[in-house]
Formats: C-alpha cells, structure tokens, sequence
C-alpha cells in the first residue's frame, strides 16, 4: 500500500519503566523445576503510578519535541494497546488532553492485540498521505497481561513508541509503502469480563506468528522489489528472541541484521509496543540512507509491514532519551511479591 | 476364521497439522492404503478414534470418513476403546473379513489433538479412566501413571534414570523415520534433565500430543492378488481388566495386555521367542516396562535390567519400537494402534528402509487403552 501523497516519520519517542522482574523470581513462586532457562532475563514491570496512558504521555512528548511540529497540525492519535486502563473509554483523549493537541483532533484507541501499535502507524500514514490531516500521532504502549504462572507471564513487559507521521519533506524516515495481512486465527485472546488472556500454547508459532509475519514480509519485499540484503536494519514482533532469530533467518536477514532492535532479551515483550519499540531503537542509531525493514505481529491474527527509507534529517532529530538510556536505567523490583501487586495481581476485594 | 490379510497401509506423518481436520487426515490415510492395496473401495470401514466428540465436537466417524475417502455407501462406524482406539479398529476389520461377513476392509485410527488447549486434553484424556472414582477426583491420565511408575520404582529399587533407554531408543528409531514427529535423538542425560510433569513421570518420559492418521486394508484369501505384498494377521486378540487402578489385585501386572498376549500367542501359535520384533504401547515408559513383562518379553519387575542391556534396541534380543514409537513416532491416541500395524507391516515386507529389522518374519503390537484397561493385541506375519 501507498499513499497518495509521500509520508514520513517527523519524530519519534520510546518509554520503558524503570522497574524490572527477574524471570527466575517468577519461577522460584511457581517451583518450576528442570525448565529450560526462561527467554528473557528480566522483564519491564510499570511502577505505581505508570500506566498505558501515563506510557504513551512520556514517548508522544519526546517524538513531538524531537518532530518540532506545531501541536495545531496534529490532527489525529491513535493508541494502540491491550491493556487500556479503562475497559470503556479512550486512553486517547487523555493523552491528547496532556499532549495538548485537543479539541480538534481525530482520537481512538486501536484494539489488535500486538500488532495495535503499529495498526495506528497505518491509520496514520493514510491519514496524512491523503491529506486529511497535516500530522497524526500512533502510538503503541502496553502494561502487557498474562495470567500468574503462565508461560507468557515470563515474558510479558511493559513499554512503546510513538511516532509522529507528517509529509515526507519533513520527515526523519520516510515511508517507501506498507502492507497488512490478517486472517482469523484465535491464538491469543481474553473474553470479556476474563481478567487474564488465554493461547493456545504452540498453536501461536507456526500457524500464527510465523504465517502472518512471513507472508506480511515476503509481500512487503515484492511491494518495494527488495530482497532482505537491501536493507540495513530489521525490526520483527518479540514474543521472544528466538521467534525473531527463526522468522529473520526464513526471510534471509542476518543476526548483524536484527541485532539493534530486538530489545526483547532486555525488557520481555511490551505486546502492542513491542515491534515500535525495536523501529525506534533502530532510529536510534540508523545513517541516512539506511533502509528499515519493519513487520509486526497481533494475534487474532495479522501483521503490517513497513519499508522505510532514513532522511538526512535523523541526526538533527535524535534529541533526548533514547531506547538504550530507557533499557539501562533500570531497578529491580523486590521479588514475585512486589510484583504481583505493582501489576494489580493480588485481589483485594 | 478365515485367514486374514493386510494389503495396504497408509499413514500421514504424525505432528501439529494445523491445517488438517479429522476428515483431511483419516481420509488421507484412508486413500493411501487403498492406493498401497490398487484397490477403489472397501466392503467396510472402522474408524478407531478416541477425543473425537470430547475435543473436536465429531463424532460419527464412519460416516463422515466414508464421505470423505469416497466410500459411500460402505457399512462403517467409529471404533472406541480409549488409547487402544486404532488397535480396535484394526481387530474388528480383522474380524469382520475371518467372519465372512465382509471379503475386504479398511481400518483407520485417526486423531486430531492440535486444536484444542492442553487443558482441554487433559480432561479428554481423562475420560479413559474411572469418571467416577479417578477423574472426578482429579486424577489425570498422567498422574495415574506416575502412580503406576512410582509403585515400579518402590517394588523393584529402580531409580527414574533407569527407564531412559526406552525413550533413548524410540527417538534413535524416529531419527530415520520421515513420518516421525521427533526425529532428534536424545542422550539418557537429556532424559535425566528432562522437566517432571507428575513425578516421578518427566517430558521425556512421555509421549506428545500430536495429530495423525494411519490405515490398513485386510481383505481374505480369496480376494489377494499376486500385486499384493500381503502379510497375514496370524492372531488378534483383545481382553479387558478393571478401569480404576484400585480394582486390581496387583498394580504392576497389567493383566488386559496380559491376557490378550496370551490370547494371541495361543491363536498363532507362536510364543514370545518367535516375535523379531515389538510395536509397543510406550506412551509413558513405564507403560512400555509393564507391556513387555505382560507380553512375556521379560519376567515381572524385570525389563529395566534387560533395556540396560540392550535387549530392546535394533539388533537386540526384541527390537522394539522399531519406527520410533508412540514416545518419538508420536502418540495421536486413537491412531496409535493402526500406525503399529502398518510400521509392522512394513517391517515383514522388508520395505522399513532404514528402520528395517533384518530378516523380520514375525511382529506382535498391542495397543493399551485406560492405563492397562483394555488392550489389543496382533501376531503379524510375512
């Protein structure tokens, strides 16, 4: 897909709590014995006052000073998240509130598991590549759920990106085009009113994270006549590393190539904002002229992929906290316990 | 009893077909022993399948597998007997032709376990054993067996490292069998570290969950052609014991495998000494350590110290899970039995490939369904 009109990324901002789970404290309270050691070291858990909207606040107000646009050309945000803190009514509007880019402005939340964030990515380049609007925010942030005990409790973070879309002229990274591929697959899902998501155990490898995120990618490749040695950086969904190492060796990209934004082995993995928090990683320390491979992944199921191609303007733009500073400052939090109740797991009525 | 012979077998590899249903994979297997057989259709079809209504919402198997593998309007039902599903549906298409009720049929065990959630199957799995008295009390299918292995280790002064050369063995055999689920080898240390799932039962103790189809065609003497590489089922016998484990006067004799061994020695004619080979119910180890001491291949409490020496690897005294077993093969419960007989098929014609016993002429599988409650048993011959 492409817009009418050339769209790029004018800034871009990550966040991750500073807080940090080891995995082997969540198994030490589960006596899980003879288990192969857990994919991530340690995961990124929200203190007590951070949430979704608390989140996308901190990485919208770096992308938007780093993007230097005038808050009255904003005119669209979406949030992309699984773990909204109201089950009805918008993060949207409050981040827009705080962001001052209120009253006229476009505003939603997007609801599609892991590939939210960058579903808002899509939104936004359509939106301004049909000249709707001057400027859209997508954001992808999450808290990520996962049922105490469970295996995705050992690798469920928290943490997103922000990216500000605009007119190429303006942009840091400009968009070459983008594809989606969606299928119903129930891989991963929460019924209303369950207060923890299920999946289907391996059912979310092969027929689901690695079918939507190769064929998203093979067609993105034919979209832009690239193969993977074109690029200079890849940025994959990380559920965990190794689903990220198999899925980029399928499609022929290097371990030099995927190394940059696979923050996963760091921080676990931040669902919806997971895939935006590799991209701006990889903004982080991109050249210009270095093209980014990027493909999400939400179960449900579907992916989007996007080519990007960095601007000369990337330097200039590459103001205040980076991934890296974020994946550094870090503190552990005191054990399963604390844990538990920092993300609202112990019920107290 | 008419004579009675296997002309066909097919099989789809066992793994997570995510894209296949029970329709796709037993029709597969179906089409693929007719092919194997040059035959177009059958008299009659039984389909051996287990959690088909408790996981997959499918019953009337014979029904929907005759539509499926095009052989409407041919008599056809579902066969059920728990883990031994396949086994049974095999004995009874077997019976059928020595009868002279039917002059050829098909029998096909098929299983499709991949869609549901573990915990779904575990509750199936379940309904193998006493509703009433075991799993209503929350003991699974897996826990039952760890009693059972518990029981074996406390009786006989074995340690739980002691059962490793039987999944040793059946991934060694997977490893060159291109219908295998697990074709990795395993080391007895990789079976000493592997995680417990009930103790003293580890991962690798026990067979996967996995989906897939295998059929035999049996047809009588009159209706072989000389195409036919044709092996005769010499015996197939089944008997039953208690469901619930506290029924039994002792734990550690599985007395259905043990009497339907008998059984089928006595129909033979041929003793435990006369088998080259064994398809055995290995879906726990210790499942496979009771199946060969009630099939007379080790005296009772016995056959660690024989493993330990080799006696069931290729080239030993018995062979045993030649193609990789219900442990690395994979279990897709109702189908396990039929993929016995269609790997002993292969192994009486000489066509196993790598996974060939030399010189095989005799094969004896049983398949045992609730934890020793029910079992079938056959003596093939080339």
């Amino acid at each position: 897909m492409r817009a009418s009109r050339e769209v790029g990324i004018a800034g871009y901002g990550a966040y991750v709590p500073r807080l940090r789970v080891r995995t082997a404290d969540i198994a030490a309270a589960w006596k899980v014995r003879g288990a192969a050691a857990p994919a991530v070291a340690e995961k990124s858990v929200p203190a007590a006052d951070e949430d979704v909207v608390t989140m996308a606040i901190e990485a919208a107000r770096t992308a938007l000073d780093r993007a230097g646009t005038g808050l009255q050309a904003i005119g669209a945000i979406w949030v992309g998240t699984e773990s909204k803190p109201y089950a009805v009514k918008p993060s949207a509007t409050i981040v827009a509130e705080a962001l001052g880019i209120t009253p006229h402005v476009v505003a939603a939340d997007m609801e599609f598991a892991c590939k939210a964030g960058s579903e808002a990515m899509q939104a936004a380049v359509a939106f301004v590549g049909s000249n709707m609007v001057e400027a859209a925010l997508a954001i992808g942030m999450d808290t990520a759920q996962s049922k105490p005990g469970d295996a995705l409790e050992y690798t469920a973070g928290c943490g997103g990106a922000a990216y500000l879309f605009a007119a190429a002229a303006d942009s840091l990274a400009v968009v070459e085009a983008s594809v989606s591929h969606v299928t119903d697959t129930p891989d991963f899902f929460r019924r209303e009113a369950a207060h923890y998501p299920e999946h289907g155990g391996r059912f979310t490898g092969e027929p689901s994270y690695f079918r939507h995120t190769l064929a998203a990618s093979r067609r993105l490749l034919a979209e832009v006549g690239s193969e993977a040695k074109d690029f200079a950086h890849a940025v994959f969904h990380q559920p965990v590393p190794k689903f990220v190492e198999k899925a980029a060796a399928e499609l022929g990209f290097t371990r030099r190539q995927i190394r940059t934004g696979l923050v996963a082995p760091r921080m676990g993995n931040a669902y919806a904002g997971s895939s935006l928090l590799g991209l701006a990683a990889v903004l982080d320390v991109a050249r210009p002229g270095d093209r980014i491979f990027f493909c999400s992944y939400g179960s449900g199921a579907g992916s989007d992929a996007f080519s990007f191609r960095v601007t000369e303007r990337i330097e200039e733009r590459r103001r205040g906290p980076s991934v890296v500073d974020y994946l550094e400052r870090r503190r552990l939090v005191d054990g399963y316990g604390h844990y538990l109740k920092l993300r609202g797991k112990i019920r107290r009525s | 009893m008419r004579d009675v012979f296997i002309i066909g077998a097919g099989q789809t590899p066992v793994g997570e077909h995510w894209g296949l249903g029970l329709r796709e994979l037993g029709a597969a297997a179906i089409r693929a022993a007719l092919d194997d057989a040059g035959i177009e259709t059958v008299d009659a079809l039984f389909a051996g399948n287990m959690l088909g209504g408790a996981v997959n919402g499918q019953e009337n198997l014979g029904a929907l597998l005759a539509d499926a593998a095009g052989l409407l309007p041919a008599e056809a039902c579902k066969v059920e007997a728990a883990c031994a599903s396949g086994g049974a549906a095999v004995r009874l298409a077997a019976q059928s032709v020595g009868a002279g009720i039917h002059d050829v049929a098909v029998a096909v065990g098929v299983e499709k376990m991949t869609d549901a959630v573990s915990e779904q199957i575990t509750v199936g799995l379940a309904t193998a054993s006493d509703g009433d008295y075991e799993a209503s009390h929350g003991l699974s299918f897996i826990a039952l067996s760890a009693l059972l292995m518990r029981r074996y280790m406390h009786e006989t002064g074995a340690a739980r490292e002691d059962f490793a050369p039987f999944a040793v063995n059946a991934h060694r055999n997977a490893a060159s069998n291109r219908n295998a689920m697990f074709r990795e080898p395993i080391s007895g240390e990789d079976f000493a570290r592997s995680p417990q799932v009930a103790a003293p039962i580890g991962v690798l103790d026990a067979a996967p969950v996995c989906d897939g189809a295998a059929a035999v065609v049996v047809c009588a003497r009159e209706a072989l052609l000389p195409a036919h590489r044709a092996v005769r089922i010499a015996a197939a016998a089944a008997a039953t014991d208690t469901i619930g484990l506290a029924g039994r006067a002792d734990l550690l004799t599985l007395g259905a495998a043990r009497r339907s061994a008998e059984k089928a020695f006595r129909a033979s004619g041929f003793s435990p000494r006369d088998c080259d080979l064994f398809e055995a119910h290995d879906a726990f180890t210790i499942i496979t350590a009771l199946s060969l001491e009630a099939c007379g291949f080790a005296p009772r409490g016995e056959a660690l110290k024989r493993a330990a020496h080799g006696c069931f690897a290729r080239g030993g005294c018995i062979p045993l899970s030649s193609c990789g077993g219900l442990k690395a093969r994979g279990h897709p419960v109702g189908a396990s039995g039929a993929y016995q007989v269609v790997e002993a098929t292969a192994q009486l014609r000489g066509e196993a490939g790598p996974n060939q016993v030399a010189g095989a002429r005799v094969a004896l599988t049983q398949s045992i369904g609730g934890h020793g409650s029910i079992a079938v048993t056959h003596v093939l011959e080339a």
